[in-house]
């Protein structure tokens, strides 16, 4: 790849007797939004903050835009641009003094300072608040401030670490599209989430990672259609629960039928993309007796392809160090 | 040096934009002191004549002024480590400074504060009639000798918001040093009316020698060969502070 941006060697990260990173290795293009897929505890923020110059790894080797980040992390830090998980906005200061804030730590000069600040709340529509206090923005807001802030000194590769982690719909979508923005500028994007459909509406490139190993790495369209499996979703009501159990044990008899799940009232069936297996589940069903509420055929999503490269769901990811 | 200066403005910016929107903190950190200057000084005027030169006031202004030194640059580390907790300095440390300007900011801001302080209580002090008889020149110098003491205890406490891992940690600490030390010093009784072991102990503890010096300034004025002495004396304690200090926080800000 010549034109990697960030490449990964090899990365071992321990705490204590918790393996965090284990041989971790990966290549990201420049110019492009890749995504760390991932639960919490999966060793997400880890490889961020190695990345970001601010945990040293065990072993391996680290490079972005050809610097070694454990031998010249100085240099490292002043091309890349870093918003954590956490809501770093300072209750105390308004818009405009975390703006010059930031301006003063990347060094920039009194007019390339105004011009920036200028253009980024345009971008993350803070315009109009420069002069307000932070302590009385909304978590939203705050999150859109620090994204503005990450971005001051114009870095060609910034790292977003759960970036709308605990936002409301309507704020999800402002941050999607001021990344999706950045990127068009030319602007690389690292971004951490353990939401798939964040990873599917945004990145070029994904990493599932899990339990500090990368399962797998691919463009998310292409990680679907390899699976060459679609997903039938059965649903029933409360009361016939029982009544799911046979219609499972029937349909894993039909040979287009790769694998079954059932959660609760819900049945999942997979098959090979196969246009006949509609009807034949719903034939088995009619002839169980099974009342289906409601039945959907899907392209397999990411979830499909974590689970399958995991042999767990997402949301059942160990808790501890990320 | 210009990205230095650049990057220590912009921080200790953000340190007094602080100062001046949270006057509760410093009203918070003068609590003490002024009780014990107006009550203390007030309700021990008549029992201590004796024993302590005159007014008693006058007398305990420059314990006041150590431990309103003191106690500031003792918590003046925790706004570092609320940084540490929420985040942000991990966001800092993710930027092209040199890691020696968040000390160095964080160390300007409390002396600044600390310098306000001890003028707020001098003030205070003036109200209530004390007379500084080392006279204007003398104010400068006992707010001069406030922070000598401050520097080191500056040092330590940014030592400690790097090596502690949470704010309750931190307060235990002040509260368990600032008052207890207060007593172990001569800042409300002279040294010799204490018990052995209490004199001891006041003995090695640097507060009474700036209690000591501004203590001179006060009742008797200018004492050059005692003002030298004690300011060798808090310029080694600051220089010790500064050397442990740096030996541990290279560990912790490599």
């Amino acid at each position: 790849m010549s034109n990697t941006i960030i490449c990964i060697e090899g990365l071992r990260k321990s705490y204590g007797p918790v393996v965090a990173l284990d041989r971790v290795s990966l290549e990201i293009e420049a110019g492009k939004i890749f995504g760390l897929l991932g639960p919490n505890g999966a060793g997400k923020t880890t490889i961020t903050k190695i990345l970001t110059t601010l945990v040293r790894p065990d072993e391996g080797k680290v490079e972005v835009r050809g610097t070694d980040v454990l031998r010249d992390p100085a240099k490292v830090r002043g091309l890349i641009g870093y918003v954590p998980q956490e809501l770093t906005a300072d209750p105390y200061l308004t818009v405009r003094e975390h703006m010059s804030y930031y301006a003063g730590l990347y060094h920039l000069s009194t007019v390339m300072r105004e011009s920036r600040i200028r253009e980024l709340l345009t971008l993350v529509g803070l315009t109009g608040h420069e002069d307000r206090r932070v302590r009385h923005f909304s978590g939203g807001m705050k999150k859109k401030l620090d994204l503005a802030c990450g971005l001051i000194h114009r870095p060609s590769l910034i790292f977003l670490d759960e970036p709308s982690l605990g936002l409301d719909v309507q704020t999800r979508r402002d941050i999607w599209t001021y990344i999706l923005r950045l990127k068009e500028q030319g602007t690389t994007i690292f971004l951490c989430t353990n939401y798939m459909d964040e990873a599917e509406r945004l990145c070029d490139d994904v990493a599932i990672i899990d339990r500090g190993r990368i399962a797998i790495v691919g463009n998310p369209a292409a990680l679907r259609t390899q699976l060459k499996r679609d997903v039938i979703s059965v649903e029933i009501a409360v009361s016939n629960e029982h009544s799911l159990e046979a219609l499972e044990k029937a349909v894993s008899q039909l040979g287009i039928v790769q694998g079954t799940a059932k959660n609760g009232t819900q049945l999942r069936v997979y098959v090979e993309r196969n246009e006949s297996a509609l009807p034949e589940i719903l034939k088995s069903a009619a002839e169980l007796a099974v009342p289906i509420q409601t039945i959907t055929y899907s392209r397999p999503g990411l979830d499909e392809v974590f689970l399958h490269y995991t042999g767990h769901a997402l949301a059942e990811g160990r808790e501890n160090h990320g | 040096m210009a990205e230095f200066v650049q990057e220590t403005k912009a921080q200790l910016v953000r340190w007094l934009i602080h100062l001046k929107r949270e006057p509760f903190n410093m009203a918070f950190n003068l609590l003490n002191p002024v009780i014990l200057l107006i009550f203390m000084g007030g309700a021990f005027q008549g029992l201590a004549r004796d024993s302590t030169e005159g007014d008693y006031r006058t007398y305990l202004l420059p314990g006041i002024l150590a431990l309103t030194a003191f106690g500031n640059s003792m918590a003046g580390g925790i706004s570092l480590l609320f940084d540490k907790e929420n985040g942000l300095l991990a966001r800092l440390l993710s930027t092209p400074i040199c890691r020696t300007s968040i000390l160095v900011s964080r160390f300007f801001a409390v002396n600044i504060n600390t310098t306000l302080q001890c003028l707020i209580i001098l003030v205070l002090g003036l109200l209530f009639g004390i007379r500084i008889t080392a006279g204007l020149g003398g104010v400068l110098m006992l707010v001069l000798i406030s922070l000598l003491l401050g520097f080191g205890v500056t040092v330590i406490s940014l030592t400690l918001a790097f090596v502690l891992e949470n704010h309750g940690d931190f307060f235990a600490i002040v509260g368990l040093t600032t008052l207890p030390l207060t007593f172990l010093s001569s800042a409300f009784v002279p040294l010799e009316s204490l018990p052995g072991w209490m004199r001891l102990l006041a003995w090695v503890n640097p507060m009474t020698y700036a209690i000591d010096g501004m203590r001179s300034l006060i009742l008797h004025g200018w004492q050059g060969l005692l003002l030298a002495h004690i300011g060798i004396v808090l310029v080694v304690f600051d220089g010790a502070m500064f050397w442990l200090g740096a030996r541990v926080l290279r560990r912790h800000l490599a």
